[in-house]
């Protein structure tokens, strides 16, 4: 299984060693760190870097949050919580891009039902922060399910005689909850933000659909299929999905040594 | 009392959150093509046009057939490598078996982009491109580390002496496992297969990127690239039709296990 994934990455940093375009097949030779120095150099990448940062941040930020309150609706809300149980399942179900379809409809200035409802006249995908809000929202309304999972999971191992003898300490809800509730769901925390972190930074359905990358919102995955697939330049492309799985391994350690490693036991 | 009436409040908050796209795009489909522009949210008049345009236009059918193929596909080899992969990870004790789950994990969150290339050229000079079987195999690739992770999970809560019963009484070891374990295995193995289909379903990276034509193109990619009558015209009314018809089977299967799902989704993450 390892021998899968482990053997096209290896292709691809051998690949990002040549000067590789399909174009041009004949011109194939080594150059060396070559095709490194032109994307590093290259103010696109940075750019797309950078969106991609503010998209994952605010955006596993929002679900975070949102995720929360679904999670703690669900353990609380007893007489609701089968059907909400139910509804939140949807956005998991269906498929990404015609998730991100949907809100490229709703936000159209001529089919669309946003602009009517906030008595707005606006191309919403036509300008760089609008788009960029649009984006966040498809993600976070595709996503936040499997956070509001992950954390009511985390929320049913709370003993209740516990949060129960706080109660009886005189700590109200919001102590209780902080100084109880949070603690020990932080496992459950991590291990949502863990998977959304690296999952967000790879976006690419959503951006693609929405605006194509269009207005500077590229994100590092659409960076990478443009260069591969559209202009066929295979070194070049492959420099830059080598520099994106170095910053999935980098945020992947970075989180593992800043809270330990939440998947420490995998066997029982 | 307030506080009830606060928690029914977000219920209805919740689930209205849930279902208002699916909403918008039902409501799409059903409109008739001089209204699509009208800027409301249902539908003045209902119609069935766009369905059947959708059936007329081959492009749409084929995509359907390759997306079930290589999602049935994909769904049948995962899981039953990953079954016998489970297995032997949680009754053979062997060295190096907590590795195979991490790496099983790192796979999982590994970046599509980063292969993308690589399966490009090599499907190119192997003739696997724009072939089933050019999609089935990364996809395999990126749900096996998943459906091991999740069956692994799911066998340890297994009462394992029924099968010491069953070779006593003389079963071998693949006969135990068939009549005495799988059925009791049968629940994850499901949940397993679900989670691999959606995945299956869902993706779109390696759709456009090592697809070309009708012959192996699946829904997204097709959806995404939908022509309508001009190419300056995007075929709303057509997109909506399509994605309500791939949506509502897979809604629909996910409502009827979503117990089993739930877990699926959850298993191992907090178990710890």
């Amino acid at each position: 299984m390892l021998a899968v994934t482990a053997v096209p990455i290896t292709y691809a940093l051998w690949l990002s060693l040549f000067r590789y375009d399909l174009r041009f097949p004949d011109e194939r030779h080594f150059v060396g760190l070559g095709n490194y120095l032109s994307v590093l150099a290259s103010p696109v990448w940075w750019q797309a870097l950078a969106n991609t940062l503010i998209i994952t941040v605010t955006s596993v930020a929002l679900e975070l949050v949102l995720g929360f309150a679904l999670a703690l609706l669900m353990h609380r809300a007893l007489f609701a919580r089968r059907i909400v149980r139910t509804a939140i399942l949807v956005p998991y179900a269906i498929i990404t891009v015609v998730a991100a379809l949907a809100w490229r409809f709703a936000f159209d200035p001529v089919t669309g039902f946003v602009d009517g409802l906030l008595g707005l006249e606006r191309a919403w995908l036509g300008e760089r922060l609008p788009a960029f809000i649009v984006i966040v929202l498809a993600e976070v309304w595709k996503t936040t399910p499997f956070v509001a999972l992950l954390l009511l999971a985390g929320l049913t191992l709370v003993p209740r005689e516990l949060l129960a003898a706080a109660r009886v300490d005189g700590a109200g809800a919001l102590a209780r909850f902080r100084h109880v509730t949070l603690p020990l769901m932080k496992p459950a925390i991590l291990v949502a933000l863990l998977f959304r972190t690296l999952d967000a930074f790879r976006v690419f359905d959503t951006v693609f659909v929405l605006t194509r990358g269009a207005l500077d919102t590229e994100t590092v995955s659409i960076v990478g299929y443009n260069a591969l697939i559209a202009r066929l330049n295979l070194g070049l492309g492959s420099a830059v999905a080598v520099l994106i799985f170095v910053c999935v391994v980098a945020i992947a350690l970075a989180y593992l040594k800043a809270f330990g490693t939440p998947l420490g036991r995998p066997a029982r | 009392m307030s506080a009830r009436l606060l928690w029914a409040a977000g219920s209805v908050a919740a689930v209205a959150y849930a279902l208002l796209p699916v909403a918008w795009i039902v409501s799409l489909s059903l409109k008739r093509p001089g209204d699509l522009g009208d800027g409301r949210f249902l539908p003045e008049a209902l119609t069935l046009e766009h369905y059947q345009a959708i059936f007329v236009d081959p492009q749409f059918p084929a995509a359907l057939v390759n997306s079930i193929g290589i999602a049935l596909m994909t769904t049948l080899i995962a899981v039953t490598l990953a079954t016998l992969a489970a297995y032997a990870i949680v009754r053979l004790e062997f060295r190096g078996r907590t590795l195979v789950l991490g790496a099983a994990l790192a796979v999982a969150m590994f970046p599509g982009i980063a292969i993308v290339g690589p399966l490009f050229d090599a499907w190119r000079l192997t003739g696997l491109f724009d072939t089933w079987a050019g999609l089935v195999i990364p996809y395999v690739t990126f749900t096996l580390p998943l459906a091991i992770w999740l069956l692994a999970a799911y066998f340890r809560d297994i009462p394992w002496e029924l099968e010491r019963a069953a070779r006593m009484d003389g079963a071998t070891r693949l006969q135990a496992l068939r009549h005495v374990i799988l059925p009791l295995a049968a629940p994850g193995v499901v949940t397993a297969a679900i989670l691999v289909f959606i995945f299956a379903w869902n993706d779109f990276l390696f759709a456009i990127s090592l697809t070309s034509s009708d012959a192996a193109r699946t829904v997204p990619a097709a959806i995404a690239f939908f022509t309508g009558a001009s190419r300056y015209e995007l075929p709303t009314g057509s997109i909506a039709a399509a994605s309500v018809v791939v949506t509502a089977p897979v809604i629909l299967v996910v409502l009827a296990f979503q117990r089993r799902i739930v877990e699926g989704l959850t298993a191992g993450a907090v178990k710890g």
